[in-house]
């Protein structure tokens, strides 16, 4: 890899009052892949998000986004990428298609407008485009999040718990959305704490846990680390999650479950 | 960048000049609470409250003025509270654009909205008979005096905007500032009151406030109260916006 890592990161810590929370993270995702940020509750993942987006300080450690220090640099790494946290981001009074709009006049982009309705195309929003954002379900707010994220096609984007409070249909769509982002050359990191989610989207994995990555690689990799697979019969009953999908009559898991 | 920022602080306006257009209870509050008070002031109790000569409207009028601004910035702190309990501030602050646009998109609104309901005020005030003799330029030192008491309150709401963690935490700051306008001369004259609450109540800034915009729009002179008046409000002004900086950095640490 000769290519500048999309996000590096070097001994990261980070402490509130007397608890630790990030105790020296080291972090290394590529240029144009999905990582996933693997983690329970109370990891970290979030903590690391806020620092590379600029919104905390770390006390020790560095850390660089797009080959800008976040610390020095901070305008610059703004200028790279966008964030959508944990709770959507979305502004609950305006329009799907205010939101977007809004967006993309604080970037100072030309043809507002046009670029809101094709986003909106893009993300099966077009009929909802004239509702306020309060009247939309979990699974939409989180596709007009990851909308507004995408406009000035900032090369690094941060999903922390994409899917978190979602129902397995909305979980779906914001799935498949993600795994279109990545034919696109953004990089994406993901924090997740659905074992599910890290295989279906990422191409490498980083376990975060006490705050230290204690497991990184592909899934690949990470499956080397266990002993050899031995062979067991099992009769193959369906997940609920399939009986569920099938009773609402969902077409959307084919989409996604071929993914890999 | 400075046209930027400039740029920037209209759009974030825009936006929640939106949020007080679409927010009844916003248009409610600030605009007819205070056409109440007047009414009932005016029309129940003015009867009985002597201001020696002229109209007890015309009394009255700056301190509900002072009313009117002071309930309409409780929502400029509750819209940042709004923003910040949601995930869409942190959204702005890690977007390529001036950090201090997000928190002057908010006081440019709360400006724009309390002197239109200062305006709605007003004119409610004029159709039940208040009447000023005062020129225009008394009327534009009447507007700026408005405009920097909105200034100072305003930074003063951004604190708890920032800071508050409930939203009953952030609308609670603001019962005393429209408590304050009773003890002074906004209502009643002060020379009537017990000594202790007399001596608060002359030396607390909405007596001087209210006595100067009296003045001007009665056409009398202002006489030193007026340097009082922008002293306090200057002076308070500029203590909330260097506490409310520090509180938007210390959100970072």
């Amino acid at each position: 890899m000769t290519r500048t890592p999309a996000i590096e990161v070097v001994g990261l810590t980070k402490s509130f009052g007397d608890h630790q929370v990030l105790g020296g993270v080291d972090l290394r995702v590529p240029s144009g892949t999905i990582f996933a940020l693997l983690g329970s509750n109370g990891a970290g993942k979030t903590t690391v998000v806020r620092i590379l987006s600029t919104l905390l300080r770390a006390d020790g450690g560095t850390a660089a986004v797009n080959g800008y220090d976040v610390a020095t640099q901070p305008a610059k790494v703004r200028s790279s990428i966008s964030l959508t946290g944990q709770f959507a981001a979305v502004d609950e009074v305006l329009t799907g298609r205010e939101n977007l709009v809004l967006v993309a006049q604080l970037r100072h982009l030309t043809g507002p407008g046009g670029i809101a309705d094709d986003l909106m195309e893009r993300f099966e929003l077009t009929d909802a485009g004239g509702r306020k954002v309060a009247t939309y379900s979990g699974g939409m707010r989180r596709r007009l999040d990851i909308a507004m994220s995408l406009i000035g096609d900032p090369p690094v984007l941060f999903l922390d718990e994409p899917t978190t409070g979602l129902d397995p249909q909305s979980r779906l769509e914001v799935w498949a959305t993600v795994q279109e982002l990545a034919g696109g050359g953004t990089t994406v990191l993901l924090t997740t704490q659905y074992l599910d989610e890290a295989e279906q989207l990422a191409e490498r994995i980083a376990i975060l846990h006490e705050g230290r990555i204690i497991a990184e690689g592909t899934l690949a990799e990470l499956k080397a680390l266990f002993p050899p697979a031995k062979v067991e019969y099992v009769e193959k009953q369906p997940t609920l999650e399939e009986i569920f999908l099938s009773v609402v009559g969902h077409n959307g898991s084919d989409k996604v479950g071929t993914g890999r | 960048m400075t046209t930027d920022v400039f740029a920037e602080t209209v759009v974030l306006s825009k936006r929640s000049l939106r949020h007080v257009l679409r927010s009844p209870d916003t248009i409610v509050t600030t605009a007819l609470t205070p056409i109440a008070m007047l009414l009932l002031f005016v029309y129940v109790l003015g009867g009985a409250i002597h201001v020696g000569g002229g109209k007890y409207v015309d009394y009255l009028l700056p301190g509900v003025l002072l009313i009117t601004i002071a309930s309409g910035i409780a929502y400029t702190a509750l819209r940042l509270f709004t923003d910040v309990s949601g995930g869409i501030f942190e959204r702005f602050q890690s977007m390529p654009i001036a950090r201090s646009a997000i928190l002057w998109g908010h006081v440019a609104t709360s400006v724009v909205a309390n002197l239109v309901s200062v305006a709605v005020v007003v004119a409610v005030a004029v159709a039940m008979g208040f009447r000023s003799g005062a020129g225009v330029l008394a009327w534009l030192a009447v507007a700026g005096i408005l405009v920097l008491v909105t200034l100072a309150l305003t930074w003063l709401a951004v604190i708890p905007g920032l800071a508050a963690k409930s939203a009953d935490g952030v609308s609670g700051f603001s019962y005393p500032l429209v408590f304050l306008p009773f003890i002074s001369s906004a209502f009643v004259p002060t020379g009537g009151m017990p000594g202790p609450v007399r001596w608060f109540a002359r030396h607390q800034p909405v007596t001087s406030i209210v006595d100067t915009i009296r003045n001007l729009l009665a056409a009398h002179p202002v006489g030193h109260d007026g340097w009082i008046a922008v002293a306090w409000c200057v002076g308070l002004l500029a203590v909330a916006y260097v506490l409310a900086m520090r509180t938007y950095r210390r959100k970072l640490a």
